[in-house]
């Protein structure tokens, strides 16, 4: 029972990371209708930003999340005017073989600029204590987790929900000629979009590396595909979606680990994915739009 | 206030406005009718700013506007509530009407006019918080309208706003077209309905295929046997 216990928590602090480059996906696809396939290497460059920022500038755990984020979202904006957005008005299939040809370019740069060689995250960076709670043991670090990606959902639902950019974010998903003739700047309210995304990637990049201790340019393909099963899952385009696929998908995951399963953890992932689109292709909280005469 | 000289616009190969001009003046409804496709929408949309003219000019209280970005039109006083009211279904009426007023910074303002809306649709003031999708057609079109004003225009420009609703829906409708006309807004009015435009519009232009075939008076429009014959059933 304890083990099982033990076992959720890790996947909802594992699922939490996921919900977290979820989100950008699920954002961006709300917004343009692109699966942004480079997304889970933004993650890997929020990663390095993070390692670099702790072991090279000597920052501790917290400044170097946000240099990171703030790094990545200049980073996702730039994504975005060079290879998206002259692309706005060409077929959707150009834009997504974009999107894999921009992936590929991050990953091989980053080789090509750095080397392959993989790197060890510090793990001492924040001083953790676990939690025992009746005999069950929660790590530190997945309070940690928790408590850094549930603070920035709720930051991020306070910016789509409350905010003037928010609410322009939403207008323009919904559509955008109707947003452009209340006199929304479409292209910046796009960028805006990318821009927290890719700072919410950033994010999940640091606690990423402190979660598996290790970091190499390839890391964000898996997860990042994975981020992407749990967009679907919830329903891609709607943000709740995205944070609900995601801790279930990381569940899924513990769980099956759990099992005895553990080499089958990166293969749940696809199972759920084939599941739900046979019997749900619009995902868990998706729903078909009709439209009112 | 608002001058159209020959404007031509393409949707690629598709000549949409053959030459097209006309003429707003201050505190007028001018109605443009014509059927399905003649080019009316596209007119819309050239003025708002979401389609730009091959040549031509539009000048809006003689500034140069053909071409331009459409937050700079709104933001010079022309607001446009579109062909199916395109309200943000996934947002609150509340919403829909801050967003309306987008581009403005005055609080106060903004405060007002939403007891203006208020004032003019009670309907919208029921209903404040509830998700825009799940109004009527007719409350939906009462929301475009609302949000339209929210940006506080000077002209309003308005597409086919009696579209799929009932008579009588449509009659109250009218009826606050031409209150909206009280408060001094001018008002550019689509319709394919052109015996309820012709009654409420101080002048007329008849589109066809793309370019204005006549214009003038709404009661010389609704005279003219051509006109009758043509877009108001006869008789």
């Amino acid at each position: 029972m304890e083990q099982l216990i033990q076992q959720l928590v890790n996947g909802i602090s594992l699922g939490s990371i996921y919900a977290l480059i979820a989100l950008g996906y699920t954002m961006v696809y709300g917004i343009v209708k692109l699966i942004n396939f480079a997304h889970g290497d933004v993650v890997m460059v929020g990663a390095f930003i993070g390692f670099y920022s702790i072991t090279i500038l000597d920052l501790g755990f917290f400044p170097a999340l946000l240099i990171s984020m703030a790094s990545c979202a200049i980073f996702g904006v730039l994504i975005e005017r060079i290879a998206y957005k002259p692309l706005r008005n060409a077929t959707r299939i150009a834009a997504l073989i974009t999107a894999i040809g921009v992936s590929l370019f991050i990953e091989y740069g980053t080789i090509y600029v750095r080397g392959a060689q993989p790197e060890a995250y510090p793990d001492n960076i924040v001083p953790l204590k676990s939690l025992e709670i009746s005999g069950v043991k929660i790590s530190g670090q997945s309070i940690l987790i928790l408590v850094i990606s549930i603070s920035l959902m709720i930051l991020l639902q306070f910016i789509v929900h409350k905010t003037k950019i928010g609410k322009a974010m939403r207008a323009v998903s919904y559509d955008m000629d109707a947003a452009r003739l209340m006199g929304i700047n479409v292209n910046n309210t796009i960028s805006a979009t990318f821009a927290i995304g890719s700072a919410l990637a950033g994010a999940a990049g640091v606690i990423l590396g402190m979660y598996y201790t290790k970091i190499d340019p390839l890391m964000g393909i898996t997860p990042g595909i994975k981020a992407f099963v749990a967009a679907v899952l919830g329903g891609i385009g709607i943000i709740p979606g995205a944070m609900t696929g995601g801790l279930l998908l990381g569940v899924i995951e513990s769980l099956v680990s759990a099992a005895g399963g553990s080499l089958w953890r990166d293969a749940v992932a696809f199972v759920v994915l084939i599941l739900i689109l046979i019997f749900r292709p619009a995902g868990l909280f998706g729903k078909n739009v009709r439209e009112k005469v | 206030m608002l001058k159209i000289n020959d404007i031509n616009v393409y949707y690629g190969n598709i000549h949409a406005l053959k030459g097209v001009s006309l003429e707003i003046n201050q505190g007028e409804i001018v109605t443009l009718i014509g059927a399905n496709g003649a080019g009316k929408s596209t007119l819309l949309k050239t003025i708002s700013g979401l389609l730009k003219p091959k040549n031509g000019e539009i000048l809006f209280e003689s500034e140069h506007v053909a071409g331009k970005v459409p937050q700079l039109i709104v933001k010079r006083g022309i607001s446009q509530v579109p062909e199916g009211r395109r309200v943000f279904a996934n947002m609150s009426v509340e919403e829909n009407l801050e967003l309306g007023a987008y581009l403005r910074k005055d609080k106060k303002g903004i405060r007002e006019d939403f007891e203006k809306v208020f004032q003019l649709f009670p309907r919208l003031q029921e209903r404040r918080k509830q998700q825009s999708g799940t109004l009527s057609g007719g409350e939906q079109q009462m929301l475009a309208m609302g949000r339209a004003l929210m940006a506080r225009p000077r002209l309003l420009l308005l597409d086919e706003p009696s579209m799929g609703l009932a008579p009588l829906l449509v009659k109250t409708i009218f009826r606050i077209i031409e209150e909206i006309k009280q408060t001094g807004t001018t008002i550019l009015l689509v319709e394919q309905n052109a015996n309820m435009a012709l009654s409420i519009a101080d002048r007329a232009y008849v589109i066809e295929t793309g370019k204005i075939v006549a214009s003038g008076t709404s009661e010389e429009l609704s005279q003219s046997d051509q006109i009758r014959n043509a877009y108001l059933g006869g008789h």
